[in-house]
């Protein structure tokens, strides 16, 4: 049996674990904070304060209790990640599993890999790419070259996020391979409207998720939260129409 | 209901669940994405065919997503950020947010300020859309008394067994 001390160090690790990984796989700022605060309580700390923004957290048990910090580097989309780390909060919350062994949950979750192999990924941007033409009123014919830029844009945005870890580097080098592959099509005669083209191949690019969560970050009162992730989200739609521009412009 | 809206249905269908894929929701709830996102879409283009605007749309294309969103969320015991995110994708302004960029590197920033503008107004649609559906939701369930989930009475039933 651990004693009051132990059990609070260990409830200190588990909360920052938990919050950490779902702050890093793009949860909503006051969804991170409900369910520390929320896990906190089932473990009896009833004056738990914390400190949330997107790239760090800050968690205190209590008046006099210990304060632990935890910096965020990286934020990816990972909803299944999320969706894990909930199931184990809300399974703590109504006590069907103990601290420890919350803690050793998180721990496995966040060793695994919960993304789909990156050829289904990519091959779901092609398509999704292909799909938009239709929905935006391209013609059938610019489909193919839709396909091959978003999926190539893609696997190139992947493999640069990979080797420099720069987000904007990579997203820009992302779109003007977009916009090249699609002015080739184009002057090849393999499509017709480059524009509905790029567009097209650049929304798996398109931070559609940093914008809404930003706003409604900013509605829920996390101001610092919300002005944080829409600067990431400019510079993300900064990074794509400046790496089009280079394409275009010449 | 016409040939149009049945191709439209069938696209953003595919589309909303191929950015449920590259946003790795788990993969029970893919299809259930796609549902989402195809009713957003075909509301969004149903009214925007009857000349409503597109700020208008937008906003009550948003307000269905989060309302079916939080019913598949509530049905599968997942955070509803999961409905939401891959929902809403048909109905984020990428296109008016390329031409804005493009009209800014073209030097054209007239342009490029109406088009960010319209950009800007829709996508604050979009989140007030699914705020106002959450919070009319939520006030919904604590008028009615049906907050518990099936998880949190499974437990207590549980713990009364000991």
């Amino acid at each position: 049996m651990m004693n009051k001390e132990q059990q609070y160090e260990l409830a200190l690790d588990c909360l920052l674990l938990a919050g950490r990984m779902m702050m890093e796989s793009g949860a909503e700022t006051y969804r991170v904070e409900d369910t520390m605060l929320r896990m906190a309580r089932s473990q009896n700390i009833e004056d738990a304060q914390s400190y949330v923004t997107p790239t760090g957290i800050i968690l205190s048990l209590g008046k006099s209790q210990v304060t632990k910090i935890t910096s965020i580097t990286s934020r990816i989309t990972d909803l299944h990640k999320i969706a894990k780390v909930n199931n184990v909060s809300r399974k703590l919350s109504v006590q069907m599993i103990t601290l420890e062994e919350a803690y050793d949950e998180l721990r496995m979750i966040q060793k695994t890999n919960y993304f789909l192999p990156v050829h289904i990924q990519a091959l779901a941007a092609s398509i999704a790419s292909s799909c938009f033409l239709v929905l935006f009123n391209g013609y059938w014919s610019d489909m193919p070259a839709a396909f091959v830029a978003g999926g190539v844009g893609f696997i190139v945005m992947l493999i640069f996020q990979k080797l420099t870890r720069v987000k904007f580097f990579s997203e820009f080098l992302a779109a003007s391979v977009v916009g090249l592959l699609a002015s080739l099509a184009v002057h090849f005669g393999l499509g017709s409207e480059m524009d509905k083209i790029i567009v097209g191949a650049v929304m798996p690019l398109v931070p559609g998720l940093l914008i809404t969560n930003a706003v409604r970050d900013l509605m829920a009162g996390h101001f610092t939260a919300g002005i944080a992730k829409g600067t990431e989200a400019f510079l993300t739609a900064f990074a794509i129409g400046s790496g089009i521009a280079v394409i275009v412009a010449f | 209901m016409d040939m149009e809206l049945i191709i439209q249905l069938i696209f953003s269908f595919i589309f909303t669940a191929c950015f449920g894929v590259i946003f790795n929701a788990p993969t029970k709830a893919i299809p259930y994405c796609g549902f989402v996102g195809a009713i957003g879409w075909i509301i969004y283009y149903t009214l925007i065919r009857y000349d409503v605007t597109e700020v208008q749309s937008s906003f009550i294309g948003a307000f269905v997503v989060a309302i079916v969103a939080q019913v598949f969320a509530r049905r599968f015991k997942m955070p509803i950020i999961i409905f939401n995110v891959s929902g809403i994708i048909p109905l984020v302004p990428g296109g008016i947010a390329y031409n804005t960029m493009r009209n800014i590197v073209e030097l054209d920033y007239t342009m490029g300020i109406q088009n960010g503008m319209r950009a800007f107004m829709i996508s604050g649609a979009i989140a007030m859309g699914l705020v106002f559906a959450e919070v009319i939701i939520q006030l919904m369930m604590r008028m009615f008394k049906i907050g518990r989930t099936s998880m949190q009475s499974f437990a207590r039933a549980k713990r009364r067994q000991k």
